[in-house]
């Protein structure tokens, strides 16, 4: 499959699920599109384990799913983020804002 | 909230797992249709696109294997898994799964039944406030052979003001009163309490009030506090019951308080309370309360004791009454016990050893049990080498194990629960009347905590049975040998052996106990108890009451008129009345003095048991008259200074019971003498088991053994003897109530009883214990037998080749047929030896429970060992039968 993608940053999938999620519901494989369209196929996600963080996410009260009828009139469960995930999603940027500026920081220097 | 959204989630993941299957499968079919319109979209061509499609998503079965993981219930579907398979086992091999756990309802049953009793009697803590500082308080005369004796009040007066080890301190005693005009008269349980005593047991009144110090002072009208349930059975609940009076003794009695529900005070439960009137010039040397105080902090039992013993001239100077160096001939002490030890008595020793006995059951039931899993477990070697070699895990063959034996674990538990609800019904119809506290006995929390103890102690150890003995087998070897004897078999074989014969041993200790029970019981039937076929002889007390009788001589007239209506009735052969009948736990006892054996001083004077009796009472028990008269009415109503002495006391002092008729006899130097005008046959008044006392008969009325000179006495309160040779003397009882009616419409009849049952309850703890063991042997023998049956067959099975070799190479089928039984004969003497021992050092703890029996008696122990032996034979006869009859051809032919 042509160039090596970079792995996920372990658990940063499931930060990224509620971005996307925050922005209007959608479904699992919606979701897998946006994530790679975005960061322009620089992120692959492992479309199987996909539904396994949902899932996990479900059981943590951070989303919630609901049946609906795209425009292609198929039946798809859709995923939307509750009020906790908000507060959730909230910890995690920043997390990962100091994550990142400190691994920048490092890897600035020369 | 977000353990509420997981708790949801999980319980939805559980309890609808289709419902989530569905929607992860259609969710995953949908993003597969999407990503492959994509593909298609980018120009891949449709057959392509749907491999594409696929590789990128990575096995669907392994996705949703990993979803599944997310939904938090990974370990409730295994468990799930894990039961649906065992009960599938279970139901193939239905044999294994009913005997296993009808083995251990059995034995978890049993242990648990008899715990509740152990629990509920021994272990629990009485129901008071600080029921630990509580101490029992009694005498102590060993000078006179007097080990124990009831309070002194002239001693509770000097310990109330002196005593620094007790806070307080506090009396009661038992009594019976008439209750009249409330509804038919009847005859009561009551105690008489010091108002001390309530406050420091810390029992409050559910109504009213406790007595007040006043109260207990001679004048005024006693006060009553009624028990809660007398209040609701008699008063109906009334809550203006304070206002109201209740007729004692034909006494108005004002009503002051309620005592609230469920109170025992001692383990006797009395319909209400009366203040205790102690005589203010009372001295020191009569004993008749008992005493319960709390002790002061710091203080033990012993130390407490030991200061109250010190505090016993005090009293005397206080108190003056019995000089003080007699008391000190007595070797005359005061005794602190915890409250607990002295309401449980001795009790504890046979139920510890029932509960032995029991405990060996479940034990026994356990090595069957042990001996069911081996054999499953080697007919299931293959089955599990193979799973472990397509990949099963250890970790999971183990749990699946576990499952299994909780599983028959919680089902023995279960019925276990349920047969010791049953059996601890029968339990407390058959216990004796003698054990303490058993209203406190029930399936209640420590109880059911001790049977799941049980139940999950044997489900876990058996679920590591497997693992322990399949430990070492390599995998190749089990799936090599084919499930036929290979190395580690004979490892297995010794171990089943080996608890074959632990079997047999058990089965032998029990069997032994139970032997010596029965020959206690059979002595005890032997011993002639004094009187002749006591079940025909009705029992029931009537007291006469002041008020319907002033004097003396009215009361004892009143009795007379009773037992000669009674007399009259048809059917009836004889009558009698007595103030104590044989065994009924009251003995009145008192020093006396023989005219022709002056008592030198310092020498122990022994005490003898004194009774009150009517004409016709020894007739009616058919003790023997040995010589001389027996009473008439006339002794009574003549005040003669006359008595009739028991047979032991006679053989004192005269060798034959002709010699004492005539001779002449006093309590003290100052008593007019006694004439004995009669010998009459010993009566075993103590129990069976006891010697019997030597025992002094007066009439109903006479001048009075203690109090002022002239003062005539009566005992008021009779115990009724009627003897009958109707079917059942019991069926009397209607006649006998409306002949005492027409006499006097205002007496109950209380404690209705036939002699018998009297003699019964006497002898009730060995008949309890027997019967105990009696059952537990009879289990223990049935279990013993099933395991070596099984032991037999299964080494029968085992070796069908080689025995059929034999019979191919000349042996006689008898000869294989003796194989055979040698082996269970090696089982069952291996058994008996180790049995024997064990028996042997066991039936020492029954040493106090046995009667006319040595606890090693030969005679049980060779009975018990051969047919035993027996048994075993016959349960290896089978096999061996089986074994002769093996069909060469087809022997060898078979696998």
């Amino acid at each position: 499959m042509g160039t090596q993608k970079p792995d996920m940053i372990k658990g940063t999938l499931d930060m990224l699920i509620l971005k996307i999620l925050s922005l209007e519901p959608m479904h699992g494989w919606g979701i897998s599109e946006q994530i790679q369209q975005i960061s322009r196929e620089a992120l692959q996600v492992n479309q199987g384990s996909l539904y396994a963080s949902l899932h996990k996410l479900t059981r943590e009260g951070w989303i919630r799913s609901y049946w609906e009828v795209t425009e292609n009139n198929r039946r798809a469960r859709y995923y939307t983020l509750t009020r906790a995930g908000e507060k959730q999603l909230g910890l995690e940027a920043e997390h990962w804002d100091r994550l990142a500026s400190a691994v920048a920081r490092i890897m600035a220097l020369s | 909230m977000r353990w509420i959204s997981n708790l949801w989630f999980r319980l939805r993941a559980t309890f609808s797992p289709r419902r989530m299957e569905r929607d992860m499968e259609e969710e995953m079919a949908f993003h597969m249709e999407m990503e492959m319109k994509k593909l298609v979209r980018d120009g891949v061509p449709p057959g392509r696109a749907r491999r594409e499609a696929l590789r990128n998503f990575g096995d669907p079965l392994r996705q949703k294997e990993r979803a599944r993981d997310a939904w938090g219930i990974r370990w409730i579907q295994d468990l799930r898994s894990d039961t649906r398979q065992t009960f599938r086992s279970l139901r193939r091999n239905p044999g294994f799964a009913s005997v296993t756990i009808l083995t251990l309802s059995l034995g978890i049953g049993g242990t648990t039944a008899i715990f509740s009793v152990l629990n509920g009697i021994l272990l629990k803590p009485l129901p008071y406030q600080d029921p630990d500082g509580l101490v029992a308080l009694t005498h102590t005369m060993p000078g006179i052979d007097v080990p124990k004796a009831p309070l002194g009040p002239a001693l509770f007066r000097t310990y109330r003001e002196h005593a620094r080890s007790l806070q307080a301190i506090g009396l009661w005693r038992a009594l019976t009163r008439t209750v009249t005009e409330l509804a038919e008269p009847e005859r009561v349980e009551v105690m008489e309490v010091t108002g001390s005593l309530i406050d420091l047991l810390g029992i409050s009144p559910f109504l009213g009030r406790g007595f007040t110090a006043e109260e207990e002072e001679p004048g005024s009208p006693r006060p009553v506090i009624l028990s809660y349930g007398y209040w609701r059975s008699r008063f109906g609940g009334d809550p203006d019951v304070l206002e109201r009076t209740i007729r004692v003794e034909g006494v108005e009695s004002p009503i002051i308080g309620v005592l609230p529900p469920n109170v025992r005070i001692q383990d006797s439960d009395p319909s209400f309370l009366v203040p205790v009137r102690l005589d203010p010039d009372q001295g020191v040397g009569s004993w008749n309360f008992e005493g319960i105080a709390r002790l002061a902090p710091g203080f033990s039992p012993s130390s407490a004791s030991a200061e109250l013993s010190a505090l016993t001239p005090l009293a005397c100077e206080l108190y003056p009454g019995i000089a003080l160096d007699e008391l000190e001939r007595r070797g005359f002490g005061t005794v602190a016990t915890p409250l607990k030890a002295e309401v449980v008595g001795d009790t504890g020793k046979v139920l510890w050893v029932v509960f032995g006995t029991v405990a060996l059951v479940l034990l026994l039931a356990c090595t069957n049990v042990a001996n069911l899993f081996l054999l499953k477990t080697d007919g299931l070697a293959r089955d599990v080498a193979l799973r472990r070699a397509l990949g099963a895990s250890r970790e999971r063959l183990f749990r699946q194990n576990l499952t299994e034996s909780l599983l028959l674990g919680v089902a023995g538990g279960l019925g276990g629960v349920a047969l010791a609800w049953g059996g601890l019904r029968l339990l407390l119809r058959i216990a004796p009347p003698s054990l303490p506290r058993l209203v406190e006995v029930g399936l209640d929390a420590p109880t059911l905590l001790f049977s799941l103890g049980v139940t999950l102690a044997v489900g876990v150890v058996f679920g590591f049975l497997p693992e322990l003995r399949r430990g070492g087998a390599p995998l190749v070897d089990s799936l090599n040998d084919g499930g036929r004897a290979g190395s580690t078999s004979r490892v297995r074989n010794r171990v089943r052996n080996l608890l074959a014969v632990v079997q047999v041993a058990l089965a032998l200790v029990l069997l032994a106990g139970s032997g010596l029970m029965i020959r206690t019981f059979l002595a005890l039937r032997e011993v002639p108890p004094g009187y002749e076929r006591p079940a025909e002889v009705l029992t029931f007390r009537i007291s006469i009451p002041g008020t319907e009788a002033p004097t003396a001589d009215d009361a004892a007239r009143a009795h007379q008129e009773i037992l000669g209506r009674l007399a009259g009735l048809p059917g009836v052969t004889a009558v009698g009345a007595a103030y104590s009948v044989a065994m009924e736990g009251w003995e009145p006892v008192e020093n006396v003095i023989v005219e022709e054996f002056p008592v030198t001083e310092g020498e122990p004077n022994p005490l003898r048991v004194l009774d009150w009796i009517s004409p016709g009472y020894f007739h009616t028990l058919q003790t023997p008259l040995l010589a001389g008269r027996p009473f008439d009415w006339a002794d009574a109503r003549e005040h003669r200074h006359v008595a009739i002495v028991s047979e032991t006391f006679a053989k004192g002092f005269w060798l034959t019971p002709q010699e004492a008729v005539g001779k002449r006899f006093r309590m003290d130097n100052a008593d007019e003498w006694k004439e004995i005008v009669g010998v009459v046959g010993d009566i075993r008044s103590r129990g069976v088991t006891e010697e019997p006392p030597g025992v002094l008969y007066f009439p109903l009325v006479m001048e009075a053994l203690w109090g002022p000179p002239g003062y005539v006495h009566t005992e008021r309160d009779l115990r009724y003897t009627i003897r009958s040779a109707r079917h059942r003397a019991t069926d009397l009882l209607p006649e006998v109530r409306q002949a005492v009616r027409e006499v006097n419409p205002r007496l109950p009849l209380s404690s209705v009883q036939t002699l018998d049952a009297i003699f019964a309850a006497s002898i009730s703890r060995t008949t309890f214990t027997l019967t105990m063991l009696g059952i537990a042997a009879g289990v223990a023998l049935v279990l013993g037998v099933v395991g070596v049956y099984g032991v037999i067959s299964y080494l029968v099975a085992q070796r069908r080749r080689e025995m059929g070799i034999r019979l191919a190479l000349g042996s006689t089928s008898g000869q294989v047929g003796a194989m055979v039984l040698r082996a269970g004969g090696r089982l069952a003497l291996a058994g008996i030896v180790l049995g024997g021992l064990l028996a042997a050092a066991l039936t020492r703890l029954l040493t106090t429970l046995l009667f006319g029996v040595s606890p090693l008696d030969p005679l049980t122990f060779a009975g018990v060992t051969a047919s035993l032996l027996a048994v075993v034979l016959l349960a290896s006869y089978l096999p061996a039968r089986r074994a002769a009859g093996l069909n060469l051809t087809e022997t060898l032919r078979g696998d």
